[in-house]
């Protein structure tokens, strides 16, 4: 065994030597890989999901391409260095120690469920209280996925769709966000265990918002989690992501990469909402959510729409992005950003401008409380054949109390003269008189901070589904209790 | 009823109010009148409960009980409204969004349920038609793009809405012009009631001509001092308020 302060080289083979002694190469049947990052433990993951050897291969070049890669480092943000080898890349879905009643789950938990209004079996499920074998969600889920395969929407986990669509999986993975993108992109790569698969055919309007039904299924998804979404021709389709509900995960790093191609004349909007645990009042704990989004408008007249309400997580690293390359194709990006206490987030979009006549639009609400920071970044860019292009920015700052920090960081490129490029920015703070106008009125102090704030992300609120909107507002109030008195 | 009882007041430590002591019986509408700088407004902030005005003596009542050690949603909640002088925009957040959620805040405070969003429609209609209001104003966010009149008979109208127990009416006929200000006062005159205190804050006589009060008192230097029927109100708009700011110097 290698002694403590040991070199590199030394560790890796003592992981090499742990791999061999666990035999887990080809004992398929261990539920958790060791800890630490390896050739191996790629193999492993893949050997487990009963891979193709496609992407094994692809896993690998990812792997291998992730050692040389230096970690991003100019998000606004900061943390210590992360040990990749102090981590499990591979774990089967746990049984989690079964509670017998939602009264033994932590009553600050419990005060969020209620507080969002989240149904009584949905509570259990997801504190992980014994439900009986059948519950409403299975049989809802298995109506709708009757209903999806009518349609012939193929909706399923990205495992699944590798064995049974592999050609489409090996024809859109990694086609918009690289295996080489980014470091956080590149180790999702090699190590993705699963995520959402959506394929919509030519033409066909998807009869659901896809995952308002999943939301349980959906809290389960591992840390390196890999959603492809593929809008056919003439296509639409809408996804919900994501949970209001707290989530706890032992895992600190987040790694996700979400990608969406859009072909000629298809439509996807994608709405997320975040709300990982974002560590204790001190700022300690909490989950580095660094994720990689990116839409493709391939097709003539296509749109991707982003939607986000990010609450949660100790860090927030995520910029859901367009690249709009057929004629008249749109791209848009609506925000809202919580960071309170000591959260951190650097978030924002790229929209970049291939086509004629392709326009964009971001709408960004910042909120900051506590010692919360937080960091608009967005990048427009026009290309010198995007004749037309028109891009509007709007980015607005709300400061609650003198300790917390907003900026805004926006990169212009154009390349074009006929381009058309707006950017609006304010910063304000809450004020004094509009809450006491509202305690004045009857309203609670938190309630009255909680109305305003949702009054300033209005313009993103109503973006999302219905049913996603009217929790999200509730969350953003549950986000700021305690920022303000 | 509101009961004022020698109530001292201090903003960023400067005495403003020096010893008030005021009694609006149940059912009356009673004025304050006074120049600049006397301690109008500042009444009207300590009586709601604002931050920064302490009180350093003295107490008041709502229907006998004492709302000084209330933060100020509970005061609301005991039946205290405000009509601000200058009604605080809202971005976002519609009137009937706002007005929903300080109903049903007080509802709560009762122990009574919410009312949803159509119970709440009804009710906001039937009290805007009671005071010749459209329900247009409802759907546009709080304050936001009103006019000066607007601004006023929203504050009516959320009065109307929350039916306190005392309204404190801070300079109402300020930046209203003639027909704004009869088109405000009517609603006020509609909204007395035998179990409803006024006390009308003013600058100008003007308003007391379309709202008439039962008692009318100068309040000069954080004091009353001097007290009338409505006449008192016209001997002002003639002879000014030297006479009595010298008086309380």
């Amino acid at each position: 065994m290698a002694a403590p302060g040991a070199g590199g080289t030394d560790v890796l083979n003592e992981l090499v030597g742990q791999s061999y002694k666990y035999g887990f190469v080809t004992d398929i049947e261990a539920d958790t890989a060791p800890k630490g990052l390896s050739e191996e433990i790629v193999r492993f993951i893949s050997a487990r999901k009963d891979e193709p050897e496609w992407l094994l291969t692809w896993r690998l070049k990812a792997y291998h391409h992730w050692l040389t890669m230096p970690e991003p480092t100019w998000a606004k943000v900061s943390f210590p260095p992360l040990d990749y080898q102090d981590a499990y890349y591979y774990s089967a879905p746990k049984n989690l120690p079964k509670l017998e009643s939602l009264d033994d789950i932590d009553p600050e938990i419990k005060r969020t469920y209620d507080k969002l209004g989240i149904p009584l079996h949905e509570q259990q499920i997801l504190a992980g209280v014994a439900v009986d074998a059948v519950f409403d969600s299975v049989s809802v889920a298995t109506t709708f996925k009757k209903k999806l395969e009518e349609y012939g929407v193929i909706f399923c986990p990205i495992s699944e769709a590798v064995q049974k669509h592999p050609e489409l999986v090996r024809k859109y993975l990694g086609s918009v966000v690289p295996y080489t993108d980014n470091k956080h992109a590149t180790l999702n790569s090699a190590v993705f265990t699963d995520g959402s698969f959506v394929y919509v055919p030519p033409g066909v309007r998807c009869p659901m918002e896809l995952s308002t039904y999943f939301r349980i299924n959906a809290a389960k998804t591992g840390q390196f989690e890999r959603t492809l979404i593929i809008a056919d021709r003439g296509s639409y389709v809408s996804y919900l992501e994501g949970c209001t509900a707290p989530m706890r995960d032992e895992n600190q790093l987040h790694a996700a990469v979400v990608e969406l191609v859009a072909l000629d004349d298809a439509e996807i909007k994608y709405s997320t909402v975040q709300n990982w645990y974002p560590g204790d009042e001190q700022g300690r704990g909490g989950i580095f959510n660094f994720v990689t989004k990116r839409g493709a408008c391939r097709g003539r007249n296509s749109k991707i729409s982003w939607t986000q309400v990010e609450t949660g997580s100790a860090i927030t690293w995520k910029y859901p992005s367009c690249i709009l390359q057929g004629d008249n194709s749109v791209g848009e990006f609506y925000s809202i950003a919580i960071t309170n206490n000591y959260q951190q987030a650097d978030t924002g979009t790229k929209m970049i401008h291939l086509g004629r006549n392709t326009r964009s639009r971001i709408i960004s609400k910042g909120i900051s409380a506590g010692h919360g920071q937080q960091t608009y970044r967005g990048l427009v860019r026009v290309a010198a054949r995007a004749e037309g292009a028109r891009n509007h920015t709007q980015c607005d700052s709300l400061l609650i109390g003198s300790t917390c920090g907003a900026h805004t960081v926006p990169y212009i490129e154009s390349h074009n003269r006929s381009a058309v490029v707006e950017h609006e920015a304010t910063t304000s703070r809450i004020s004094d008189d509009q809450l006491f106008y509202c305690r004045q009125r009857g309203l609670k102090l938190e309630d009255a901070v909680a109305l305003v704030v949702n009054g300033f992300c209005r313009d993103v609120l109503q973006q999302l589904p219905m049913e996603f909107a009217v929790e999200a507002q509730k969350l953003v109030g549950i986000s700021l209790e305690g920022s303000v008195g | 009823m509101l009961e004022i009882r020698d109530l001292h007041a201090t903003v960023n430590g400067k005495a403003i109010l020096k010893g008030l002591t005021l009694t609006v019986g149940a059912g009356e509408v009673h004025a304050i009148m006074g120049p600049n700088g006397a301690g109008k407004s500042t009444l009207a902030y300590v009586l709601a409960g604002r931050d920064g005005y302490e009180v350093t003596g003295g107490d008041f009542l709502v229907d006998g009980r004492s709302l000084l050690d209330l933060a100020p949603e509970d005061r609301a909640q005991a039946g205290l409204f405000l009509a601000f002088q200058y009604p605080v925009e809202i971005p976002g957040v519609s009137n009937s969004t706002f007005l929903r959620e300080a109903v049903n805040a007080q509802r709560r405070s009762r122990g009574e349920p919410d009312l949803d969003a159509l119970q709440f429609i009804k009710l906001a209609r039937q009290k805007m038609n009671s005071l010749g209001m459209t329900d247009e104003m409802l759907k546009r966010p709080v304050n936001v793009g009103f006019s000066g009149g607007e601004k006023k008979r929203n504050e009516v109208l959320q009065l109307a809405i929350l039916e306190p127990k005392v309204a404190v009416m801070d300079e109402t006929d300020s930046g209203l012009d003639v027909d704004a200000l009869r088109t405000v006062a009517r609603a006020v005159n509609a909204l007395r009631a035998p179990k409803r205190s006024f006390l009308m804050i003013t600058h100008y006589e003007r308003l007391l001509e379309e709202i008439v009060p039962d008692r009318v008192h100068i309040l000069a230097d954080g004091r009353i001092v001097g007290s009338g029927g409505p006449e008192l109100a016209r001997e002002i708009e003639r002879t000014g308020y030297a006479a009595y700011a010298a008086a309380a110097a």
